[in-house]
């Protein structure tokens, strides 16, 4: 056992290491291909660029409309991270800071949506939407990416609304504070580690989401970066450089977000899971 | 709002009261118009007759029928269903397997857990697609790193192009979604971990318990609930399979199916990109989508059922 011992540590760090490689080579890879015309990824696919021109990225803003992609993921990503704060907020103090009889049952309802697979509910969803007008619309991703943040949304913040104490409320009630300056000035402040948090996992899930735009936005000027990026490799199957750096363009706000503020997105994106 | 301010304050107690209930509605009405409506919609739309998007006359199971008994669906149906339970399988094997050992590793006050976990969780961040097309540029014949790398130690003899050979696709795909999954388990399963109480190992240490006793005594038993956990969200995961599978082999699971999925073959079924006759068949697709549904919440209820026996939460 005792010889045991002393080898255990180096294999441990051996085997971080070499997961940790491995989780972060293809990011790599993918930033240095960026740089690289298709004939130098085909020529010396390993290697560090030969220069660091910037020609790929040249190419692909003038090959797609990346800009506008960009532009488009932007308003639906924000859009609908405000509206979901202010939607769950407002039906999750209901939940957590009232007793009134149907709340589980309500709170209940709203968890169900972490077990239902969403996708299979996509016809429906596109009759709906033709029918509301909204195919080719923002807006039909930004209703999508609140109606599938709600569960875990919901989740969090119950959950951190009910740890809060009532004396500060029933304070601010006495001095004839109604329910929404209750929320707004005196519960919502106290709430913003559980905010940040429900920011996170929901900008994420925006920005990356693949499934609703690919089905609801066909207009080419409406497509967010997922399907644009799609579309690149479609008609310019060639061109491996510039799709790197459509990539790599696609992937960097999460990236320096994530240096920014590593541990709240590690807490944010298990905080549904881990209670 | 004036008039309610100069109104006595039993009055406004009672509207106060009133407008409370409004707080719910937003977050009730978005949820109930575009998650409720649709999963249920969709069961009812498998009863129905389809042409195109207009829905014809009831017709019972026979939506059901024709899936499981007519060519080419029935078969196409147990070919995608046997994929996903490897896509299950595997994941649960490699990826959970490995993420357990990495999150102990890093229980273990390894120097760098910081880092380390930032770097299990990077792959996370990225979009699908994004993750697809590094798949393919790891597994590419031409300049994949992976074939590069077996050259460079000399097993010319394994290089394949991954992606488009029937036998390797699949499990490529699976071990990229792996790669793409890792840093989450990791995480799930850490918390696990810090959440067992320093005295009961403490305890157990002093009784003798070491290495694989410890392991099997105290961790395993304690991490049950994190396991379980990780083993419902993978396996949900898994049966809905759909994003990865149609970035990297598109809607039919190339090469021949080989790929294919449950949600790919209902994507077909539903959009008709590539049914057998080139049309959309939407009662088919919904029959599809309600087998699928059913499906995953039986075996979840079942699973948590089963599970909460031993005290987890969801």
């Amino acid at each position: 056992m005792k010889q045991g011992a002393i080898w255990t540590r180096p294999f441990y760090y051996i085997v971080v290491f070499a997961m940790a490689t491995i989780s972060l080579y293809p990011i790599l890879l993918m930033m240095l291909s960026s740089f690289k015309t298709s004939v130098e990824i085909y020529k010396n696919p390993l290697g560090l660029p030969t220069s660091f021109s910037l020609d790929t990225y040249r190419t692909l803003l003038s090959k797609i409309p990346f800009t506008t992609y960009f532009m488009n993921s932007v308003f639906v990503s924000i859009v609908s991270v405000v509206l979901i704060v202010i939607i769950c907020s407002l039906a999750s103090f209901y939940i957590a800071r009232f007793k009134f009889s149907w709340n589980n049952a309500l709170f209940f309802i709203f968890l169900l949506g972490m077990m239902i697979p969403i996708k299979l509910g996509i016809v429906p969803l596109f009759i709906l939407m033709r029918d509301l007008g909204l195919i080719n619309s923002l807006w039909s991703l930004v209703f999508m990416n609140i109606a599938t943040g709600i569960p875990l949304t919901m989740l969090i913040l119950t959950g951190f609304f009910r740890t809060m104490p009532y004396e500060l409320e029933e304070a601010a009630r006495i001095d004839g504070a109604g329910n929404l300056r209750v929320l707004w000035h005196v519960v919502l402040p106290l709430m913003r580690p559980a905010l940040g948090t429900v920011v996170i996992i929901n900008f994420i899930a925006a920005w990356n989401d693949f499934f609703f735009p690919l089905i609801f936005i066909t207009d080419k000027v409406k497509r967010t970066i997922p399907v644009g990026m799609m579309s690149l490799f479609g008609e310019h199957s060639a061109d491996w450089g510039s799709l790197f750096a459509g990539l790599t363009l696609a992937s960097l706000p999460m990236i320096v977000l994530f240096f920014i503020a590593s541990k709240q997105f590690m807490e944010g994106l298990t905080a549904g899971a881990v209670k | 709002m004036k008039t309610v301010t100069v109104m006595p304050s039993k009055k406004k107690k009672s509207w106060a009261k009133w407008t409370i209930h409004l707080f719910p509605i937003p977050a009730l009405v978005i949820y109930g118009m575009f998650v409720l409506y649709p999963i249920l919609a969709a069961l009812s739309y498998s009863f129905f007759e389809w042409k195109g998007m207009s829905r014809g006359d009831f017709v019972g199971f026979q939506n059901f029928v024709t899936l499981f008994t007519t060519e080419p669906y029935g078969s196409m149906f147990w070919n995608a269903f046997k994929h996903n339970v490897l896509y299950f399988v595997l994941q649960m094997v490699v990826m959970n397997g490995l993420a357990l050992f990495l999150a102990f590793i890093i229980y273990q006050k390894i120097k760098g857990a910081e880092f380390f976990k930032a770097a299990f969780f990077l792959p996370r961040l990225l979009s699908v697609i994004v993750v697809g097309f590094l798949g393919k540029l790891i597994l590419n014949p031409n300049f994949g790193t992976l074939n590069i790398i077996l050259e460079k130690i000399g097993l010319e003899s394994l290089q394949r192009a991954w992606l488009g050979d029937p036998n390797t696709a699949l499990i490529a795909i699976i071990l990229v979604n792996c790669w793409f999954g890792l840093g989450f388990g990791v995480l799930i399963f850490l918390a696990g971990f810090q959440s067992i109480p320093a005295e009961l190992i403490e305890a157990a240490r002093l009784d003798g318990a070491k290495g694989f006793t410890l392991l099997r005594t105290i961790y395993l038993p304690l991490m049950v609930p994190s396991i379980t956990i990780m083993g419902v969200l993978t396996f949900i995961q898994s049966f809905e399979a759909f994003e990865l599978v149609y970035a990297m082999q598109g809607s039919m699971g190339e090469p021949y199916y080989s790929t294919d999925t449950l949600a790919v073959f209902f994507y077909r079924l539903a959009f008709g990109s590539s049914t057998a006759s080139g049309t959309t068949a939407i009662g088919l697709g919904s029959a599809l989508a309600t087998v699928l549904f059913l499906f995953i919440l039986i075996c979840t209820t079942v699973f948590l059922r089963f599970a909460n026996k031993k005290d987890v939460q969801m």
